[in-house]
């Protein structure tokens, strides 16, 4: 699969994503982070970013998305999207995780990373990473909780740690208190389309895929309807 | 509506993608008539045991379902991969996260089969329900829409020229149905388990209100359903039956005597239910009489055309795409579209 074209969709966040990525990384790609319209947005940029590199759709042989965890809504636009489209070209999917997309482009480092994505009401997603040769590893699980939590396991934990995503950045009053605590730069805020295509790209190589059918969203959180069932009926 | 008509070839197939409740369908309808295949997959089991849909939960849903909904569609209608000349999906009125999973879908085909997008109004494709069984269906008509999130009287004077004459200004007819229902521990959904159990009961047994009776074209079932709570709790000895018999009859006159009077008044030729309500077995035998009694001709789909289901999202796809062309791809999701309001301008 040496000439295999990969299209990333990434809508996890506030930000729209999307990006076409071969063996040389990521070719076209196509950011917008404002504005939060991305059913609007989705569809044409996909156009855009095939048509400024000059691929047609029966070249893309693998479709790449961003399986959250992030804000519901634009995870399905982005999940509905990408699975209609390998669908429709009968071509295979890679799903990859925000926060595993957040911690990737901080691998130059030495210390811990923290990938932190603003959950809303208060909580964030989170996962810690450790930089490992040609990228980073996963130390814990993804998970849902609130800034606070996160601040007092990092400082127990006395490591140096760099805060990287848009929860970091929300919730930096809670993390400026710990001095061996660094925010990443503003700029790397968002998972990219870009990182997604080019962590795509050594999975694809090894035909690591899902089907459309296998492709789930992590959501980390139940709705609300279930957790006040759960919570009646617990009463 | 203006910008007049454009021939489509035939034949002409869309694939049409309902979302926008607690159903995920598919189907595919060749020249806007003809449904080659109709896949409905119904949530219902799922919302159950919360008494209606749960929005996050019915998003959720239809982005597992809708794939293989839309693969069974394709399959049934004998296409493999592509012969599909448009992709139509509902963009409102609706729940937000639900229509957003149809119409990203749907355009995500139409552009990698490289054809056009057509964004549906759900209200305008339950009109159209009608056609997919009567092709020579003409306007004028009038349309009595009734269903769990709507409720309205309009006159649709041709194609995608609509006047609504009435609407409900409470619950939905369809609403109140659940609700009832609910109150007297008879499950989810409501209509189909009051409907069956009416039968056994006595329609005149309680004479419930009549909202706004003789006073225009609109509708008001909060008042009725309040009262049947009210009389049950007086009365805790009376039959359940009597009371789904009773509270139907009141449902059913007012929903029949105000399209009659509304059918009269815009010199209609023709009747047309539409809406989940409109599976309702009372409904359909009171609207054929009226129109007997009133020498109007009675359009009643199949009860699987009522409820929600992309055939008629396909149909009026079509039509749509005759008078209006393509919609663009920065179309989003509207929840509050209103019939007549052109779904290829949303808002965001
Ligand atoms: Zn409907």
């Amino acid at each position: 699969m040496d000439g295999v074209i990969i299209l990333g969709v990434e809508t996890a966040t506030s930000q729209v994503g999307c990006a076409l990525g071969g063996v040389e990384g990521s070719i076209a790609s196509f950011h917008a982070t404002r504005g939060r319209r991305h059913a609007e947005t989705l569809a044409p940029a996909i156009q855009f970013v095939c048509a400024q590199a000059r691929v047609e759709w029966r070249e893309v042989s693998v479709v790449a998305v961003d399986v959250g965890p992030g804000l519901f809504t634009g995870l399905r636009v982005g999940i509905a999207t990408a699975k209609a489209v390998a669908q429709t070209l009968r071509v295979p999917m890679i799903g990859l995780s925000s926060l595993d997309l957040l911690a990737f482009p901080q691998r130059h480092g030495t210390g811990l990373i923290a990938a932190v994505v603003d959950a809303r009401r208060s909580e964030v997603f989170c996962a810690l990473y450790r930089p490992v040769p040609g990228g980073v590893q996963r130390v814990t699980p993804a998970r849902v909780c609130s800034p606070e939590e996160l601040a007092s396991e990092l400082m127990a934990m006395g490591e140096d740690c760099l805060l990287v995503g848009d929860g970091a950045i929300r919730y930096r009053d809670v993390f400026d208190d710990a001095r061996h605590l660094v925010l990443a730069d503003a700029g790397f805020a968002y998972p990219s389309a870009s990182s997604l295509v080019e962590l795509a790209h050594p999975r694809a190589i090894r035909e690591e895929f899902v089907q459309p059918s296998e492709l789930f969203p992590m959501y980390l959180r139940k709705s609300d309807a279930e957790i006040n069932w759960e919570g009646r009926r617990s009463a | 509506m203006s910008g007049g008509t454009t021939e489509l070839a035939s034949p002409f197939r869309v694939l049409g993608i309902e979302t926008s409740c607690d159903e995920t369908a598919a189907a595919v309808v060749v020249d806007g008539q003809h449904a080659l295949s109709s896949v409905v997959s119904s949530q219902v089991d799922l919302h159950a045991r919360f008494g209606g849909v749960v929005p996050e939960l019915a998003s959720r849903a239809h982005l597992e379902l809708l794939p293989p909904v839309v693969a069974e569609a394709m399959v049934e209608a004998g296409l493999d991969g592509d012969g599909v000349d448009a992709v139509a999906a509902t963009v409102g009125p609706g729940l937000i996260g639900s229509l957003l999973v149809g119409l990203s879908a749907a355009k995500a085909m139409a552009m990698v089969w490289g054809v056009p997008f057509v964004g549906v109004n759900h209200l305008e494709a339950h009109l159209y329900a009608a056609f997919l069984e009567e092709p020579d269906l003409e306007p004028p008509l009038l349309v009595l829409l009734a269903s769990g999130a709507h409720t309205m009287v309009a006159h649709m004077a041709g194609h995608g020229d609509y006047e609504v004459l009435g609407t409900t200004l409470d619950d939905a007819a369809g609403e109140a149905y659940d609700k009832v229902a609910r109150f007297l521990g008879l499950g989810y959904p409501g209509g189909p388990a009051i409907d069956r159990l009416a039968m056994e009961g006595d329609p005149t047994a309680i004479a419930f209100p009549r909202g706004m009776a003789g006073e225009g074209y609109d509708f008001s079932f909060s008042g009725l359903k309040t009262s049947v709570i009210t009389y049950v709790r007086k009365h805790p000895d009376v039959a359940v039956a009597d009371v789904a018999a009773s509270f139907q009859e009141a449902v059913v006159d007012v929903l029949v005597s105000k399209a009659r009077a509304a059918a009269a008044a815009v010199g209609a030729k023709g009747l047309v239910l539409a809406g989940g309500v409109a599976a309702n077995s009372s409904l359909r035998e009171r609207v054929l009489d009226a129109c007997i009694a009133d020498g109007l001709r009675a359009f009643l789909p199949s009860r699987s055309l009522c409820t929600d289901n992309a055939a008629m999202v396909a149909a009026a796809g079509w039509w749509r795409l005759r008078s209006d062309g393509p919609t663009p791809l920065d179309a989003g999701g509207n929840p509050t579209l209103g019939l007549g309001q052109p779904a290829s301008h949303a808002p965001a």
